[in-house]
């Protein structure tokens, strides 16, 4: 995974609220076998609409997205963040995120930004009005910005620390592969097993 | 500062949801998520190539073959035959070389065993009270109906457990679900988890695991219990559970994988002890009154867009939330419904019955005693969420009852719930389904999913207009 530490893009307003995987990425796209191509699949039912954000070419190359309220619920599928990763998103920013979005995307190093609601408003209106507005978003700093506004954020430090090392969550936990050695030789007599 | 936590929580009591967490920490730091066991790890073709794929990149290994099982479910296809689409077979075949490959079991399309990876689970008596259950799949929460902790996880975490059978997690909030009074005749377990939906909204649950509890919810059998768990995610959840007791224990007793014995005697002593102390305090509590319940039906395009099937689609003007608004104006276009009208005059295609929610015995007969001796007036898919329901449901002759009707029957699969396999609804047609996500789109490109009970499903294949049992 790649490290972020801090990104200057450009950024699209998606005003929809509720933008489920189920649309970030249709079922027939999940098919694949392989973790590459799944840029054609993103927003696929909307992208065939010519007036739908995406298809702007104000916004071509933008690499923030900006979306209403909880955004990536429904399906665990991956392959929503894979798709807006691939398609070349490096942020998603909304009021709310589905939870198992906001933790595969911080698996992957696609960086999930939580906002209040009105300055998630402030920022679409801000890109609708300039499409080439610069916006910073800063991991090290925890903070959003463009034209003058600077907006906080949180995240918890672990996260943070992994998303800007670029570190790999497995081998972190191999790391402790004798603390689960331990907790099985622990475990209760009647847990099932699958053989 | 661990220790101090731990104490203070023994004084104020624990939740259920407390107690199974704290009984999986294998690492607890400071400042990291706990590091947690997973005891059972459920698979299925579509969530687990790529990380199989990781595996074998680093040149890793499964930890625990022996608590991973997989099954097919998603893309095959509910007649009888080999799966057409060569996308889907490649998945299908992907996940046989890898199960052989690092030694994991498998229930393949044709075997006794197969079905949604849901319904299987509980099935074997693999899904037991206090388990840490995961999979890469939502409605994972289903098995919180035993009272473990069970939820959905992304590929990236599948590989995670594969190579660790461990889990890095921050422990969500607790909610309480208190549902007072009893569900009225002809209302559902399904029915009650769409109004709380409704009530809570689609992100109501987000950050917290829920338990459902109360008079309501002590009364309703497993199957009814894990129609309510399996719709959490709905609400935001990623977990949802429900304390064991009597019923649980019954249900799991003499089942393939169930404890016997002493060992029984021994679970079954310490599963009494999962229940939240009675000075448990929740970080959120929310309060439904079931006796005022009637059966429910969605009209949108999420699931927390529901209502009594009394009542008429909403006028998008009347929410008062502008996001809401305009999400209600879109869902109106896509459903293509207009704010008034009532919800029994709308008119359907097709009726699917099955899934992950609504695709357990229990479902089958009670959508079988509504179309015995009647005739389906729409194109009715019944599908058995394994193939050990289907040999139940013959064994009890409800197929006979499903084709009498005019209904197709079918073989296990997640068929009509998500537009993977051949099972779809053509773009503009609409549905009353049991499924659990009435997303654009879910059942097919341009499908309208109008989700209900398997008894509103029946009685709408009955009538071809959304309709109550007690309609017809
Ligand atoms: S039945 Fe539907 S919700 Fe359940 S596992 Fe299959 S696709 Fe997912």
């Amino acid at each position: 995974m790649d490290a972020f530490i801090t990104h200057t893009g450009t950024a699209v307003p998606l005003r929809r609220s509720n933008v489920d995987t189920d649309q970030i990425i249709p079922a027939v796209w999940l098919k694949q076998v392989s973790r590459t191509g799944f840029e054609k699949g993103l927003f696929s039912a909307w992208r065939e609409d010519p007036g739908f954000v995406l298809n702007d070419p104000a916004y071509q190359g933008a690499s923030i997205l900006v979306s209403g309220p909880d955004f990536g619920t429904g399906s665990s599928r991956e392959h929503a963040v894979w798709a807006l990763q691939q398609y070349g998103f490096r942020v998603v920013i909304a009021a709310r995120f589905g939870d198992i979005f906001r933790n595969n995307s911080t698996k992957m190093g696609l960086l999930p930004v939580v906002l209040p609601g009105e300055k998630v408003e402030a920022l679409q209106a801000a890109v609708e009005a300039d499409p080439s507005l610069p916006v910073t978003v800063d991991l090290e700093g925890r903070e959003v910005r463009w034209a003058d506004e600077a907006v906080g954020f949180e995240i918890d430090d672990y996260t943070r620390w992994r998303l800007m090392e670029g570190l790999d969550d497995i081998g972190l936990t191999l790391r402790h592969a004798d603390d689960v050695a331990a907790y099985e030789n622990e475990r209760q007599p009647w847990l099932p097993t699958t053989v | 500062m661990e220790q101090s936590r731990n104490e203070q929580e023994e004084i104020m009591g624990r939740t259920l949801a407390e107690k199974v967490w704290e009984q999986h920490v294998v690492r607890r730091v400071d400042g990291e998520p706990d590091l947690l066991y997973i005891d059972l790890h459920l698979i299925h073709e579509v969530t687990s190539p790529q990380a199989f794929d990781g595996l074998r990149l680093a040149g890793r290994k499964v930890r625990r073959p022996d608590l991973t099982i997989a099954t097919e479910d998603h893309n095959v296809p509910t007649v009888l035959g080999p799966i057409a689409d060569p996308v889907s077979k490649t998945q299908v075949e992907t996940l046989r070389k890898n199960a052989a490959e690092f030694g994991i079991r498998l229930h393949p399309m044709g075997d006794a065993g197969q079905g949604v990876v849901h319904i299987i689970g509980p099935q074997f008596g693999l899904t037991q009270p206090g388990m840490t259950i995961v999979c890469g799949d939502s409605h994972t929460s289903t098995h919180g109906a035993f009272g473990g902790i069970a939820f959905g996880i992304g590929t990236s975490e599948v590989e995670h457990v594969l190579a660790t059978q461990t889990l890095p997690a921050y422990r969500p909030k607790t909610m309480a679900i208190e549902v007072s009074g009893e569900l009225p005749v002809g209302v559902t377990a399904k029915d009650l988890i769409l109004a709380i939906i409704a009530k809570i909204g689609t992100g109501g649950g987000q950050g917290y695991i829920v338990e459902y509890r109360g008079e309501a919810v002590r009364k309703l059998s497993m199957e009814g219990r894990m129609t309510v768990c399996n719709m959490s995610i709905e609400a935001g959840a990623r977990a949802g559970l429900i304390a064991p007791d009597e019923t649980t224990f019954a249900y799991l007793k003499g089942r393939p994988h169930a404890p016997s014995g002493e060992l029984w005697d021994q679970a079954v002593e310490y599963w009494k002890s999962l229940r939240t102390d009675d000075d448990a305090v929740f970080d959120k509590v929310v309060e439904i009154d079931a006796s005022t319940l009637t059966p429910y039906v969605t009209w949108g395009t999420n699931p927390g867009q529901g209502l009594p099937l009394g009542a008429s689609v909403p006028d998008p003007a009347s929410f008062a939330d502008p996001i809401e608004r305009s999400a209600a104006e879109r869902a109106l276009e896509y459903m293509g419904l207009s704010a008034g009208t009532p919800l029994r005059d709308v008119e359907v295609d097709t009726v699917f019955v099955g899934s992950c929610t609504n695709g357990r015995i229990e479902d089958l007969r009670s959508a079988a005693e509504i179309l015995r001796g009647r005739q389906v007036k729409t194109r009715t898919l019944i599908v058995p969420g394994s193939m050990l329901v289907k040999l139940q449901a013959e064994q009890e002759g409800l197929h006979e009852v499903f084709k009498a009707a005019g209904a197709e029957w079918r073989e296990a699969g997640c068929s009509m719930c998500l537009g993977m396999n051949p099972d779809t609804l053509q773009p503009g047609e609409r549905s009353a389904s049991t499924s659990n996500r009435n997303f654009e789109g879910r059942q097919g490109k341009g499908g309208r999913t109008h989700l209900v009970s398997p008894q509103v499903a029946a009685a709408t294949a009955v009538t071809g207009r959304l309709t109550a049992p007690a309609d017809l």
